[in-house]
């Protein structure tokens, strides 16, 4: 999932590890005792970008109310562990073919019933190119997407190339519903992690009126969750709220514990947190970058800080030529010496994050913190001037500009370049220096230009909880997230290899091996992972994330 | 100058022949004089003078005042408090606050008086214009001054720092650029107002019946006795357009990531605002300082020119 | 005066179709494509970004695009932003609010700037003048996201006066705090602008005449005094509603009012052409409204001024 202004939410997240369960938790020792099942929370949130369409919405506050207004074949628990929803089985014996069984039985809040129908007419719908679904490559992987997702291309007047949707199918030849119960799914090469994602929005079910007028639905969706809009039309008062009742209904792994959320609009998190300080505000997941030293202080009890699917990372684009070639490789691994990480995540994010040991995320299954060649993610000035020596013997620096480190400046991020920038300047004898934009969307111009005069940020917030998830789509050739157009044959070929295994360990083995290339590479350089501080209001008993770092909002109790 | 004729122009600024434009020049040299001949005998046009020559020797000459380098900040530092040779302590990077402070005085003092300046200029000239002559030439100035007023503050500096000129490279005149684009047509009201208010005043219809031009009465009678309000609001926009340079930069619009300005220190002290608040009040201070002896200046200026109190 | 109003509200059509154009103009300048920023990190294929792009119109020359918001415009369909809304029922939505919470701080920075301004004035070099000059140095120097914030936890956390942030419940009571704060920068100017009228006032012929024919100390003040004290300030107040209708972006922000400053700073960031026009059209009437009232102030508070 993306990380932009939008989700500056996640961006000023943070921890991990084994760190800080802090004093979290505790306050929940009552318990069920003072919990008032009826009562309806407030949450921190912000104005949805698009209509709440699940394969549309690729934002996080669009995301969260279309998680808790929808349930699809699998759910996410609270440690990412992918649980059957409303699946009743889901097999394969290739990894290519796979046969899913839906529960019966199982209906959306307006009475209609859900069946293999429904999610075969629901993910062509997403899949179909003409219907502009942002998530629609989600489908990728199945048979038929290229057909309906088909693009034209035209030249205009001016050279520019325009691509319109040309779909040459409607629907995708992979998917049938064999009977009511019975989904079939034919990919068009093995994935073994394939099931993992149908947890994921972009797969929810949707009802037949949001295929008809998909903008009118998106006001006032309907679907078939542990909630529902709080009024058939007009509980999302836009700019201000949403707000959501339980779904009395609703029978699958994530009944809510309270009587409703209404999200609370909020377009800066600092006024969120003073308000939460106030108890005019229930639960907020983005602890302001003020108050990262203060929160745990300012609600005793009343916080907790768990660790999320998230990384951040500082690219290294390839066609730099500082760093090209047998010297920019040395460069590339004394920048990543450079770095203290254990020191910034511990002064500018106060132990929300905790220094990386990889290029995905410790929440995963198969992470692993020792692959061959992460030495380099260790704080080591001397190594770090050594090699940069060494570098300068076989091709000097051009210094004439300082190395610029180009970042988006309304997410929370200014604070930690600088404190990378002046460690590159007190480690390496270098000029370095954050290049601010006000825009995401020039930072965003300049990397996929392959205009950047210096190094970017980067993150990753999983979509699903899988190593493939924070590797494909970021470093692989042509990945439709690899900006900086890193690309290593070997590395793609153990992806694809992990894709193809028989079991998820073979795979995971696969997909570590693919990571001891970019440690060799260093594409990027990783830094830490994050976790989401939150804190709660005195109205709730205990509050907690789950895997992605998201509040799991049907979980919290109310007093 | 007598009590009961003070409204009148004095008469060794009026010149009684037919208009000759080398004498009327004279005249209002013999105006500022006057005022000057006040002014330096004023205990406040003294101190505040003092006050500026000292921002002015910080400056330029910074490394009278601290031998530490601003630039080299340890992490290990962060939100430490003072200690010798540290007497503010450390920002959240563990850059020497002090140092900082010392040194983003040039760029800050240059952003704060260029822009005035610039904003004077322009603002003066065009008010006065639109506010004395009235009519269609009113009427443009005074539109031309609306559209400039609704452009949106961070848009218009968003575009102009696109502009080639600007993109390669940035400085403290982009960012004075900037500000005067935007903040003139305020200034330009301002004096409008004024003038509108004091031309027709009797003191300029007895100068215009005595023989002075249209335009040598709106400089020499209409203009110093319009100031007042001038002064006022320049040497408080001072004061906002040093802290309105830290908008910019924050937003990647303004001075280049390497310039030490307090505008920036004042911002990123927003990091630290609920654990070590007083990280800003040392650029604050100094801001407020700086303004301090601007508006001082201001007051004795105004003083000097005012008519009304020359005989005290 | 008449006619006067008339030729000044016609010029409403050249300053409305010049503003239009420049800031559509620099919206389409703007650099970074804002369809490809709504995507963030990951990008859909090229083909959902085309689409949209013509969607909105993006993929259309300058004066293409221009004459297709004047064409809407005068058909009264402001269309929809990038997130589907139509674009009038946003205005709707956030000029009452803004309307409100700029009206409340005009009100508060006029009476507090004026009375302060004139007992400064009155007093001058006195210790209340001192004070206030040092109170407003502080207004000045710090920025309004720390004055915010303050006010924000004592009034609103710690003393629990009002409630911390408005949100949806924007009323006059819940507005008075971020009105406060908006009005603070201001104050400084209104109260040493009236100050130093009243100085120079307070010599002039008409105030001895007036204390010499026996009348009362308050009436001089506020007859004679204040009265011709007014025109820098009324002019500085009537400019500054614009300021405080569209530039009250962190102030805004801090208290999470929705209003127009918010919505303008999100819809400059995202490129939304369209929002940014229709935000700047009303913003540029309350302008020229603004100042046509402000001229006709002038004409009532000194009568030697006039309009033909």
């Amino acid at each position: 999932m993306r990380f932009t202004r939008t989700s500056k939410a996640l961006g000023i997240a943070a921890i991990v590890a084994l760190a800080v369960t802090g004093c979290g938790g505790s306050g929940g020792g009552g318990g069920q005792a003072g919990a008032d099942p009826n009562k309806v929370i407030t949450a921190y949130s912000n104005e949805p970008q698009n209509p709440l369409l699940p394969a549309n919405t690729n934002e996080v506050y669009g995301g969260r109310v279309v998680e808790l207004l929808f349930e699809g074949l699998r759910a996410y628990g609270p440690d990412g562990k992918p649980v059957n929803a409303l699946a009743e089985s889901i097999e394969t014996a290739d990894s290519q073919n796979w046969t899913i069984k839906v529960k019966s039985g199982a209906k959306f809040t307006n009475g209609e019933a859900i069946t293999a129908k429904t999610f075969v007419d629901s993910w062509n719908f997403a899949a179909l190119s003409t219907n502009l679904q942002n998530n629609g490559f989600f489908f990728e992987s199945i048979e038929g997407y290229a057909d309906v997702s088909a693009v034209k291309e035209t030249k205009g007047a001016d050279g520019k190339t325009t691509s319109t949707p040309a779909p040459k199918a409607q629907t995708m030849s992979g998917l049938v519903a064999k009977d009511d119960s019975t989904l079939t799914v034919k990919l068009s090469q093995p994935e073994a992690d394939w099931s993992l994602r149908l947890g994921y929005s972009a797969f929810y079910p949707l009802p037949s009126e949001a295929l008809k007028d998909p903008k009118k639905f998106g006001e006032n969706p309907v679907g078939n969750g542990p909630y529902k809009m709080a009024k058939e039309t007009g509980a999302w008062v836009h700019d201000q709220s949403i707000s959501l009742v339980k779904n009395p209904d609703y029978n699958g792994p994530r009944t809510p514990k309270n009587g409703g959320v209404t999200f609370k609009f909020y377009t800066d998190p600092g006024p969120a947190y003073t308000d939460l300080q106030g108890d005019n505000l229930d639960v907020t997941d983005v602890v302001p970058p003020n108050a990262l030293k203060t929160y745990t202080t300012d609600f005793p009890d009343r916080n907790a800080t768990k660790p999320s699917a998230n990384n951040s990372t500082l690219n290294i684009p390839g066609y730099n030529p500082n760093f090209q070639g047998e010297a920019g490789k040395l460069r590339r691994q004394a920048l990543s010496y450079a770095i203290n990480r254990e020191e910034i995540t511990k002064v500018i994010y106060n132990g929300t994050r905790t220094p990386a040991k990889d290029f995905t995320a410790p929440v995963l299954d198969g992470y692993t913190d020792s692959i061959p060649g992460n030495e380099v993610l260790a704080f080591d000035p001397a190594k770090a001037k050594d090699l940069w020596a060494q570098a300068e013997k076989i091709k000097p620096y051009d210094n004439s500009k300082p190395l610029q480190i180009a970042s988006n400046t309304d997410g929370g991020n200014k604070e930690w370049i600088e404190a990378v920038a002046n460690g590159f300047k007190n480690n390496l004898g270098i000029n370095a220096e954050i290049q601010p934009f006000a825009k995401f969307a020039e930072v965003l111009n300049l990397r996929k230009a392959q205009n950047l005069p210096g190094l970017t940020r980067a993150g990753w917030q999983g979509d699903y909880p899988s190593l493939y998830n924070f590797l494909g789509p970021v470093w692989a050739t042509g990945a439709s997230s690899n900006y900086e157009k890193y690309t290593n044959p070997e590395f793609d070929k153990l992806l694809k290899e992990g894709l193809a295994a028989k079991t998820p360990e073979e795979a995971n083995a696969k997909f570590n091996k693919a990571q001891e290339i970019l440690f060799q590479d260093l594409p990027g350089l990783p830094l830490w992972y994050r976790a989401t501080p939150i804190v709660w209001s005195n109205n709730v008993v205990k509050a907690e994330t789950g895997w992605n770092g998201g509040i799991l909002y049907y979980n919290i109790e109310a007093k | 100058m007598s009590n009961n004729n003070h409204f009148v122009a004095p008469v060794e600024e009026t010149p009684l022949q037919a208009t000759d434009s080398l004498k009327t020049d004279q005249a209002p040299l013999s105006l500022w004089a006057d005022a000057w001949r006040k002014l330096r005998r004023r205990p406040l046009f003294i101190v505040s003078s003092l006050m500026i020559l000292f921002l002015l020797f910080v400056a330029f000459f910074p490394g009278v005042f601290t031998s530490v380098d601003p630039g080299s900040c340890q992490l290990s530092n962060s939100e430490a408090g003072p200690r010798p040779g540290h007497p503010f302590g450390f920002t959240l990077q563990g850059c020497d606050v002090f140092a900082r402070v010392i040194h983003g005085t040039q760029a800050s003092l240059a952003v704060g008086v260029l822009s005035v300046i610039c904003v004077l200029v322009i603002g003066v000239t065009l008010g006065a214009l639109a506010g004395y002559y009235g009519g269609w030439l009113d009427a443009v100035l005074a539109r031309l001054g609306d559209i400039f007023f609704a452009l949106p503050l961070i848009l218009g500096a968003l575009v102009i720092t696109q502009l080639p000129l600007f993109r390669e490279n940035k400085s403290v005149w982009t960012v004075v650029f900037v500000i005067s684009m935007l903040a003139w047509p305020q200034m330009a009201r301002i004096t409008r107002g004024a003038v509108i208010e004091v031309r027709n005043a009797d003191f300029v219809t007895a100068a215009r019946s005595l023989g002075v031009s249209r335009f040598g009465a709106l400089v020499r009678h209409v203009l110093p006795n319009a100031l007042a309000p001038v002064i006022v609001l320049a040497t408080l926009e001072l004061g906002v357009f040093i802290v309105a340079e830290a908008t910019l930069s924050f937003l990647g619009i303004g001075l280049p990531p390497g310039v030490m300005s307090w505008g920036n220190d004042i911002s990123s002290a927003n990091a630290s605002i609920r654990t070590t608040p007083s990280i800003l009040l040392y650029p604050a201070g100094a801001l407020s300082i700086t303004v301090l002896s601007f508006i001082m200046l201001g007051d004795a200026v105004r003083d000097a020119l005012d008519p009304k109190s020359r005989q005290r | 005066m008449i006619r006067y109003i008339i030729r000044r509200l016609l010029q409403v059509i050249p300053v409305f179709l010049g503003t239009t154009l420049l800031v559509y103009y620099m919206v389409f300048a703007l650099p970074g494509d804002p369809i490809a920023a709504l995507f963030g990190e990951r990008q859909p294929p090229q083909s959902v970004i085309d689409a949209l792009r013509s969607q909105y119109n993006l993929d259309q020359p300058f004066w293409v695009q221009y004459g297709l918001f004047l064409k809407n415009l005068f058909t009264f369909n402001l269309g929809v932003d990038f997130t589907q809304q139509p674009i009038a029922a946003t205005l709707a939505r956030i000029f009452p609010v803004t309307a409100m919470l700029a009206i409340e701080a005009l009100i508060i920075q006029a009476v507090f700037g004026v009375l302060f301004g004139v007992f400064a004035g009155l007093r001058k070099g006195k210790l209340f003048d001192s004070t206030v000059l040092v109170a407003s140095l502080v207004v000045i120097a710090v920025p309004t996201f720390v004055l915010g914030f303050v006010f924000q936890l004592i009034f609103g956390v710690q003393l629990g006066w009002a409630k911390p942030t408005v949100g949806a419940n924007a009323d006059w009571g819940n507005l008075i705090l971020p009105a406060v704060v908006l009005g603070l920068v201001s104050f400084a100017y209104v109260l040493r602008l009236t100050r130093t009228s009243v100085i120079e006032n307070m010599n002039a012929d008409y105030v001895r005449t007036a204390t010499a024919k026996g009348l009362s100390r308050p009436r001089v003040v506020l007859a004679h005094i204040l009265r011709n004290s007014m025109i820098p300030v009324v002019t500085y107040l009537g400019a500054n509603l614009g300021g405080l209708m569209g530039g009250a972006i962190v102030t805004e922000g801090i208290f999470n009012v929705p209003g127009v400053g918010n919505k303008l700073f999100q819809a400059v960031q995202r490129g939304e052409g369209p929002t940014v026009v229709a935000i700047v059209s009303v913003l540029v009437l309350v302008f020229v409204v603004a100042n046509l009232l402000v001229d006709l102030l002038y004409a009532w508070l000194d009568p030697r001024i006039r309009y033909e």
